[in-house]
């Protein structure tokens, strides 16, 4: 038996420990130092602290990786694996926490609902998504999920006088503890196929076992409802229009980017891990939810209005993109998956950091027509949102063109032309409701109205979010090499 | 220097957009005179790519490669060849007049607008340049953005509707190649080893005839929508009306010649055997005839000044792809040439219906009538256009329809006859309009007193006059700086064709 807490245990835990430590740091603050809501901005440091200690642990797990010569270590007797997928998955957590927390303090004092415990339930959140990305084992990985999306939970709602806010709360609450009830059932089958919670071991007794074993099929079907839920794949996709609509803006910029890219790791984690085995079962009923999902993610948001809704629907086609990565499920697919979520995780967090500035004290900024004459109200503002959709729809040279490349790529290599196609008939259907935003922007014309919000911290997030955009298209090589990185999975 | 002239041919319009974007955009007259300064330096610095040619050398040439993303086996690779040569000197000239013709055409949002054509001016220069197929798909998706605004924003009534089926059309059909191109990578990879874009690597390629069909297809999609091969062309007429004159100058010279140049760079060398299948072909020729007279039919019918150009487009580009599936020499040859031509009289014919439009503010055909009694120089540039366009001999239209005949007779003489009746038909709808609008007595008392054409417009229409008569009169230079190019792609796609007892003689044995 070795030590009750080794030093493997340390390296793999303190991401996880510093998020949480300055979660808890970030409440108790809240009401014994800044009393006054007009001081609350500063808990943005102790996030920014927070976010920072964790990527310094993430720099030594790295670092250790390389010194001992290793592809993966283990700690926790087998509860966490720290590899090249959790550590890039999590700087994409970690990113998306920070540069959400930037934005929120104007977003809420105008919204009147700046509290402190917002700030806190981001790095918790990220705190659950660190076991998504490094869970070992059916219970971490669990723990981690709930921990991330009570989180959401509450950070759904948290425009306490808003009807919408209130509504999308409860509706996400419901389905979601109705998912993770599929989930965990699926997850006590696989404890009984195998008597353990190790993923390891439960990958060995669904490899034992015929890949049209009923058990194993009851596991892979209630599993699959419970993660396709988390990443709103079509049909399990009602609640996240609602959701994305009702929530405060910079919640459903974290939901729509941090939630996704940490419930993709998961389903990575599981679907190449113990379901590895039953791939050809999954295969063809993923590839029925990814062409499900593409065609109402894509054609329902062609005639929406909401912005925000807008863009859930748009989201919803991506998750239909990245499983297509996942379905072609070689190399360049899982890679594929990898460069998308980084891609996605900045272009999305970036469409709705224009969103949040749209939202003034007298104007909700959601609508189309919200968007009228940005160009000449506010040409940064509708250049960078140009560039963010264009990414989107996957127009070189942007960013997003990158992650529909690998896949489509993947699709090729693996002879699944069929997907191919419908896949890259969708990104002309996407081009017109993008450009819905676009023409809203840029041709209508509108009075002079309010200028948009504006914080240094939004200046700042927006800033980073368009650079990268533009520069992973324009220079992608070193990205690559990055996410190349997470590729080590097995 | 040298080994960065085609770079800096590339990125001298981008560079002058980043200059433009600094000048505050009230001062509406700084820009102009910027925007002018940028067009005309992106063609001054063109011009030395003609002077250092050689026409006696095969292959690309000026050739410069860099890394761009070694993880994909993507280079930055540019270099012409006889071909692109005369695309990317018709692109800078078209280019440049296009912006000066856009003075007082363009009184809202001026800053932008330039800073439109600037990009795509890079973007399209970068198409008739690149060397990887990777990059040339960067470029090709590059050029729909600021057509897109150009059209949706400073353009007529309907434009919010052509703009966006014009970015549908253009996108849909581009999606399909990048899985053709996806296709080829991943063939090469398992031939080779290796993966890269680089045009001259997948060339040796050796593919079974049934995958070159497929992608054949996919790559046809995403040419024949850009040529726009009928029945793709729905989408030119909207964009050509709607669109601003110098929108409609740019997309009809320059923009539809990437998906003939796409035929001719990819479709061809890529795909030898799919080029040469008979039914391949047949369908080409078969869809080429159709355009060819339905485009002119469809130009006799018009009542619009702008449509009948634009339909006129589908009928020309008819003869251009005619050419290119002809599969030899003179076919090839000649629709180069007819693409330039096309680029100078259809634009030139474009600017036209824009002087009388920003004068008037109509484009009804009926409006007009007798104009040449008031406006002498500017039925004297309307005549030559006309002629140019209608293929009169002497001016640059004879030599290309010309040349595409005779091809098109070698392979086929039956074609021949069908695309002939398209020159008659062309004859045809641009006298009409030439009588219907420019002869006569003025009947509408608003024609009265409009003014001739001025200084600026003069200068817009005097180069493209000028390279109308010089093809049309000396069209040698040309043909000689085709020959190498056209050789290699005929070579590549029928080995055995110069091999055999000439069938014809070649096009300049004719001319001299």
């Amino acid at each position: 038996m070795s030590a009750y807490y080794t030093s493997v245990d340390h390296f793999a835990l303190i991401p996880a420990l510093m998020l949480a430590l300055f979660g808890c740091a970030v409440l108790l603050f809240d009401f014994l130092v800044f009393p006054e809501a007009r001081q609350r901005k500063w808990l943005i440091l102790f996030v920014a602290l927070g976010i920072g200690f964790a990527g310094l642990g993430l720099v030594r797990q790295q670092v250790f990786l390389a010194q001992q010569d290793l592809n993966e270590f283990t700690a926790f007797n087998g509860a966490l694996t720290i590899d090249g997928f959790s550590i890039f998955f999590n700087w994409i957590f970690l990113a998306a926490s920070l540069i959400v927390a930037l934005v929120s303090y104007k977003y809420l004092e105008i919204e009147g609902e700046h509290h402190g415990e917002y700030y806190g339930l981001i790095l918790l959140a990220n705190c659950g998504m660190y076991f998504l990305a490094a869970g070992a084992d059916l219970v971490t990985l669990f723990v981690g999920l709930e921990l991330m999306a009570l989180c959401f939970y509450i950070m759904v709602g948290f425009l306490r006088s808003d009807k919408r806010s209130n509504e999308a709360a409860v509706k996400y609450l419901l389905l979601g503890a109705f998912s993770s009830g599929f989930l965990v059932y699926g997850f006590s089958v696989m404890y009984g196929l195998a008597g353990s919670t190790r993923l390891a071991d439960v990958t060995a007794a669904i490899a034992s076992r015929s890949a049209w074993d009923p058990l194993v099929f009851l596991a892979l079907a209630t599993t699959s409802v419970g993660l396709l839920f988390k990443i709103s794949a079509v049909p399990f996709h009602m609640w996240a229009p609602d959701a994305y609509e009702g929530a405060p803006t910079t919640v459903t910029a974290y939901l729509s980017v941090g939630s996704k890219a940490a419930s993709f790791a998961f389903l990575l984690r599981v679907f190449l891990g113990p379901l590895v085995s039953a791939r050809e079962v999954w295969e063809p009923l993923l590839s029925a939810v990814a062409i499900a999902t593409l065609t109402v993610g894509n054609l329902a948001a062609v005639s929406q209005t909401n912005i925000k809704r807008l863009l859930a629907y748009s989201s919803i086609s991506h998750a239909g993109y990245i499983l297509l990565g996942l379905i072609a499920g070689n190399a360049t697919g899982i890679k594929g998956v990898a460069v998308y979520v980084l891609v996605y995780t900045f272009m999305n967090l970036g469409a709705f950091l224009v969103v949040v500035a749209l939202r003034r004290s007298r104007i909700l900024g959601e609508d189309l027509e919200d968007l009228g004459g940005l160009m000449r109200n506010s040409p940064v503002h509708a250049l960078l949102m140009l560039i963010f959709l264009l990414s989107l729809a996957g127009i070189p040279p942007t960013a997003g063109f990158l992650g529909k490349y690998y896949i489509f790529w993947a699709l090729i290599q693996t002879q699944h032309y069929f997907l191919a196609v419908i896949g890259a008939a969708y990104v002309a259907v996407a081009i017109y409701y993008y450009f819905r935003v676009v023409r809203s922007m840029f041709i209508s014309e509108m009075p002079y109205r309010e200028p948009v919000a504006s914080s240094f911290g939004l200046r700042l997030a927006l800033g980073v979010t368009g650079v990268l955009t533009l520069a992973i298209g324009v220079y992608p090589e070193p990205w690559l090499a990055l996410a190349q990185t997470s590729v080590l999975l097995r | 220097m040298s080994e960065h002239l085609l770079s800096l041919v590339l990125f001298t319009p981008l560079a002058g957009m980043f200059v433009l974007l600094l000048i505050p955009g009230s001062r509406k007259d700084l820009i102009r005179i910027w925007a002018n300064i940028a067009g005309f330096a992106g063609f001054l610095v063109s011009i030395p790519l003609v002077l250092r040619f050689d026409k006696n050398a095969a292959g690309f040439q000026m050739v410069e490669r860099h890394d761009w993303i070694p993880s994909l086996g993507a280079r930055y690779i540019v270099g012409i060849d006889g071909i692109s040569l005369l695309l990317v000197m018709l692109t800078t000239l078209v280019g440049a007049l296009a912006i000066l013709s856009s003075w007082s055409a363009i009184e809202e949002r001026v800053k932008q607008y330039y800073a439109m054509f600037l990009l795509q001016q890079t973007g399209m220069l970068g198409v008739f340049m690149a060397l990887d197929f990777f990059l040339f798909f960067v470029f090709w998706e590059v050029v729909l953005v600021p057509m897109y605004f150009i059209i949706g924003v400073w353009g007529g009534p309907r434009k919010l509707y052509a703009a966006i089926k014009f970015f549908l059309y253009t996108l849909a059909g581009s999606v399909l190649m990048l899985l053709g191109i996806l296709t080829l990578y991943f063939q090469h990879f398992k031939q080779f080893g290796f993966y890269t874009f680089e045009i001259a690597e997948l060339m040796k390629l050796d593919m079974p005839l049934g995958l070159q069909q497929w992608v054949f297809w996919a790559f046809f999609v995403g040419f024949a929508i850009k040529v726009p091969m009928f029945p793709f062309h729905t989408w030119l007429p909207d964009a050509h009306v709607e669109a601003p004159t110098a929108g409609s100058v740019i997309l009809a010279s320059i923009l539809l010649k990437m998906g003939t140049y796409g035929f001719l760079r990819f479709s061809l060398p890529l795909l030898p055997k799919a080029s040469i299948d008979p039914l391949v072909v047949q369908i080409l020729i078969g869809l080429s005839l159709v355009a060819i007279i339905y485009g002119a039919l469809v130009s006799l019918m018009q009542q619009d000044w702008k449509k009948l150009v634009a339909y006129s487009s589908v009928s020309h580009l008819g003869f251009c792809t005619l050419g290119i599936f002809a599969l030899n020499p003179n076919g090839l040859a000649g629709s180069v040439i007819q693409q330039i031509n096309h680029g100078i009289s259809t634009g030139m014919l474009f600017l036209i219906v824009g002087i009388v439009y920003e004068r008037r503010h109509t484009r009804e055909i009926a409006e007009y009538g007798g104009l040449a009694h008031v406006m002498p120089k500017y039925a004297t540039v309307f005549a030559i256009a006309m002629l140019s366009s209608a293929g009169l001999p002497l001016l640059n239209g004879f030599i290309g329809e010309f040349t595409i005949l005779q091809g098109a007779f070698e392979a086929n003489r039956v074609w021949a006859a069908f695309a002939a009746t398209g020159v008659i038909l062309g004859a045809a709808y641009l006298l009409w309009l030439y009588q219907r609008t420019m002869l006569g007595q003025i009947t509408n008392p608003k024609n009265l007193r409009l003014p001739d054409l001025n200084l600026r417009e003069l200068a817009v229409f005097l180069p493209l006059v000028a390279w109308a008569i010089w093809i049309g009169v000396y069209p040698k230079p040309y043909f000689e700086i085709l020959e190498k190019p056209v050789a290699e792609i005929v070579e590549r796609v029928r080995p055995d064709y110069f091999h055999r007892a000439p069938v014809a003689a070649a096009p300049l044995e004719v001319l001299r």
